[in-house]
């Protein structure tokens, strides 16, 4: 847990608050990111570029999930005056080094979150209004954007555990998510010196039923068709973690080669599970043969998916018929049996979708269920997105519905995209809660955890911190004719050059009584036709 | 709703007002022999002007489109409200009830600024001060008129920023109406031309659109300054018409009007088709609707079309009654039966 401002050295009675250092040493660090988060004062960074959607009832709980598309929350140094122009800089900036669209990001997708997305760094106050949060949910991630995470990397792809991270492969997978996380943190345990951790994520689900063949069997080279060879020079610590908790209390149900050297046993999320460690740094392990290739097996078929059911999941859908009105309902689910619990949802819906407040309920169990906390910031057009911020207490083993109408709005012809009728999207909404585990955690030493369970600040062995996403939606907006404006243009003039007309006859015309004239030649004509018939003439 | 019978209860005073206002002034023009000798008929007579009064209130209490807008629940029953005790104001003479009306239904959405000059004119054809403009007594009552409209407007926009404690609901409220950002369908005209817009020509188009709302006001003081109530009643339906966004409210008002002029009949041309129109689009507007909308069988140029409709018809209409008031007035100074100078039958035609 972070120490207080005032027993650090480097903090000055916290007047000016934290104190970071200058980024300066780029032996590890990468020189881009460093002289970004230098020069626009950046505190913490967090952008995750992700390619699906996590089904935490079937993968169960996510190690650490994204919204599909991009994601980039921001928090900046109390010394930036103008957090805006930063924020406006830092997207562009972003959008150049990872090849993502970025700069899309304006003031209509970003929100200033006050409850949601706390520092996961060392912070000193927490003023949200340094606080950036936007989502593109349109973000397409491919090759291109993997690139240059990997160039991140000190070994690139060239060595350590980087060398399996082959795009043809990685992209053939059910999810695909890779994240950049950059915040203050303390050098070691007794916190005298800070420094700046650059955290890179990828997180990847493979389907391995539908390319091995029907059999859950896989081995590292099936799946990156390369094994590790060695380790990067430059790292300190290169550790492979294979998941080999028993479940039901069976031992030997499966197999992993070649034998691990360790085993560690930890409480991840609540729950008590075992991983096979393969240090890539040991010198024992390329002994035999100069590549590690680890392959599991399992002795007896499986049956169905035996994953626990989380603690706290949620799904969020659309309805409504038509393309005036429309409902959308977030449903989150709280099995733990006995323990309720608060949860953060951070719902934001683009200026287009007008959402009706006074139709916001919440119902738990048939009941009404009130927010003891509660932020709404309403849209304006074109300017800025509706900000919706609750913390809804869910009792245990129950579901929440939450439910709130909207109505959609005709834009002008050119603010669609280029397919109209696909529809436009609405970011998925943000739950952060402190889910109590069913097991009582350890305090770990920082140390010795394994890397991707100290993202998340534990304040206590009883909770762990969760954050989920919903899905994203898919609205559909009435569409006016896009071939029609030269049509549209001249007729409304015309109506109302009609109006012009009538009224300027009437105005600038006097009545006359009408002099005889001798008649053109159709009158002439219609004449003679009048005399055949026995009519009187015109 | 109880704005709605309110405002048929003003109406109702209003023209029965303007009935006594109108008789006398014809009684005086006869006594001075300005009108032909052979007008007789189109003379109004107390007997058929006696009911005229009742049927405004009931045109404007049962018509469907006060029916929808009292359903729907709309704000625009409260412009009519406040712009029908403005014209009650404007004809029993009040100066300062009808500054302070016209204020009020300025503030609420700004077309109505254009009813000054009918109240003016109005006022001061009541007071008996001739419209020169090298008149004194005519720049004094102006003046009065104009600074008691501007106090009146100052006060309740101060009152406003005093509630709300900054200025920014005058962008909020008038830039909203004069800038139209807002796209959603209505029965008017701008939504569909600027949502196809260039964003080039967007700022052209919106300053056009709203000129011609304001413009037609100074043409018509000129040719019916004789005639205020007119003037007002085609005023009215010019904005119901032509502003930012209409509703079938504001329909509702200046169909209201229509029995007070219903001597004109005999000289109207195509009032049948133009209430076939007006009929038929409003029975199309929610099925178009629905098509495009809901079914997805439709798209929105169907719905455009009959708001193009509608809005034609109403414009045909207004200036259908303009030409019959104009002719009329032509007949009852010339007389109704009029010879060429070869002694055949002639005929009127505006040159």
């Amino acid at each position: 847990m972070p120490r207080p401002c005032w027993a650090r050295p480097w903090c000055d009675g916290g007047r000016q608050g934290l104190t970071l250092p200058a980024v300066s040493h780029y032996r590890l660090f990468p020189k881009a990111l460093g002289r970004l988060v230098a020069a626009l004062g950046v505190q913490e960074l967090h952008l995750a570029l992700t390619q699906g959607f996590w089904r935490t009832r079937t993968w169960g709980q996510p190690p650490l999930q994204a919204p599909a598309g991009a994601e980039l929350w921001v928090w900046f140094q109390p010394t930036v005056m103008d957090v805006d122009k930063a924020w406006k800089e830092l997207s562009n900036i972003l959008s150049g080094i990872f090849c993502a669209s970025l700069n899309f990001i304006d003031s209509t997708n970003t929100v200033t979150p006050t409850a949601s997305f706390k520092p996961l760094g060392l912070a000193n106050g927490t003023d949200h209004h340094l606080l950036r949060y936007a989502v593109l949910p349109r973000e397409v991630v491919c090759t291109e954007n993997l690139t240059p995470w990997k160039k991140l990397l000190p070994c690139g792809s060239k060595a350590g555990l980087a060398v399996l991270l082959k795009a043809e492969r990685l992209f053939h997978s059910s999810y695909h998510s890779q994240a950049v996380h950059i915040r203050p943190i303390c050098r070691d345990a007794s916190c005298l010196a800070v420094s700046w951790e650059l955290r890179q994520t990828l997180t990847v689900v493979f389907d391995t039923f539908s390319s091995g063949q029907g059999k859950k069997d896989w081995s590292l080279f099936k799946m990156f068709s390369r094994t590790l060879t060695d380790a990067c020079p430059l790292a300190s610590q290169s550790k492979v973690y294979v998941d080999i908790s028993p479940k039901n209390k069976e031992k030997e149900l499966l197999e992993v080669t070649p034998t691990p050297a360790s085993v560690y046993e930890a409480i991840v999320q609540g729950d008590k599970r075992t991983y096979a460690v393969y240090d890539l740094l040991s010198p024992s392990l390329f002994n035999t043969s100069r590549s590690l290739n680890v392959q599991l097996k399992w002795k007896r078929p499986q049956d169905s998916s035996e994953l626990p059911t989380p603690v706290l999941h949620a799904q969020r859908y659309v309805s409504g018929y038509g393309l005036q009105t429309g409902e959308i309902s977030t449903l989150i689910y709280n099995t733990h049996p006995y323990r309720a619990f608060p949860v953060i949802l951070l719902e934001t819906v683009p200026w287009y979708l007008r959402l009706y407040v006074h139709t916001l309920t919440i119902i738990t169990k048939g009941k009404e269920n009130k927010p003891s906390y509660i932020h709404y910031q309403p849209a304006q057009d074109r300017r800025r997105p509706h900000l919706l911020e609750m913390l809804i207490q869910l009792p245990a083993n129950s579901i929440t519905k939450i439910t709130i109408q909207f109505e959609r709005a005709l834009l002008k012809w050119t603010e669609y995209t280029p397919d109209p009728n696909h529809g436009f999207y609405v970011s998925s909404s943000v739950l952060s809660a402190l889910v109590p585990s069913v097991i009582a955690m350890k305090d770990v030493d920082v140390e010795q955890s394994p890397l991707f369970t100290s993202l998340f600040p534990s304040s206590d062995g009883s909770s762990y911190f969760v954050r989920l996403y919903t899905e994203p939606l898919l609205v559909n907006l009435p569409t006016p004719d896009f071939s029609m404006p030269y049509n549209v243009i001249c007729l409304t003039c015309t109506v109302v050059a009609v109006c012009y007309g009538s009224f300027y006859n009437l105005l600038t015309r006097t009545f006359h009584v009408e002099e005889p004239t001798r008649g053109g030649l159709a009158k002439r004509l219609a004449n003679i036709i009048r005399k055949f018939r026995g009519v009187p003439p015109l | 709703m109880i704005t709605d019978v309110l405002t048929a209860v003003a109406l109702y005073l209003a023209i029965q007002d303007f009935n006594k206002v109108v008789f006398k002034k014809q009684k005086f023009l006869i006594e001075l022999d300005k009108y032909a000798p052979d007008v007789a008929e189109l003379i109004q007579t107390p007997m058929e002007m006696h009911y005229i009064p009742l049927k405004v209130a009931l045109f404007y209490l049962l018509n469907p489109y006060t029916v929808m807008s009292c359903v729907a629940k709309s704000t625009c029953a409260i412009n009519n409200t406040v712009i029908a005790f403005f014209i009650l104001a404007t004809i029993k003479g009040s100066a300062f009830l009808s500054a302070v009306f016209l204020a009020l239904a300025t503030y609420q959405s700004l077309y109505p600024l254009t009813l000054f000059a009918p109240a003016l004119l109005y006022l001061l054809q009541r007071e008996f001060i001739p419209i020169k403009l090298k008149s004194k007594s005519f720049w004094l009552y102006t003046m009065q008129y104009t600074a008691l409209y501007l106090c009146s407007l100052v006060v309740i926009i101060c009152l406003s920023f005093f509630l709300l404690n900054s200025w920014d609901f005058i962008p909020s409220v008038y830039g909203f109406i004069l800038s139209v950002p807002d796209l959603t369908p209505n029965i008017g005209l701008f939504w569909y031309f600027f949502a196809e817009m260039f964003e080039h020509f967007s700022l052209f188009f919106i300053c056009v659109f709203q000129i011609n709302v304001f413009f037609y006001t100074i043409p018509l003081a000129i040719k019916l300054k004789e005639h205020p109530v007119f003037f007002m009643f085609v005023q009215i339906a010019v904005i119901s018409i032509f502003k930012s966004y209409p509703t079938v409210g504001d329909i509702a008002l200046y169909m209201a009007f229509l029995p007070v002029w219903s001597h004109l009949y005999r000289f109207l041309r195509n009032i049948f088709i133009l209430s076939c129109v007006l009929v038929v689009c409003s029975l199309l507007f929610p099925v178009l609707w629905h098509l495009w909308i809901y079914a997805g069988s439709a798209n929105s140029n169907f719905y455009y079309a009959i708001t193009l409709a509608f809005n034609i018809g109403q414009i045909l209409l207004i200036s259908d009654y303009f030409y019959a008031f104009l002719r009329r007035e032509y007949y009852l100074t010339h007389g109704l039966h009029l010879t060429r100078q070869d002694g055949t039958e002639a005929m009127l035609v505006l040159k």
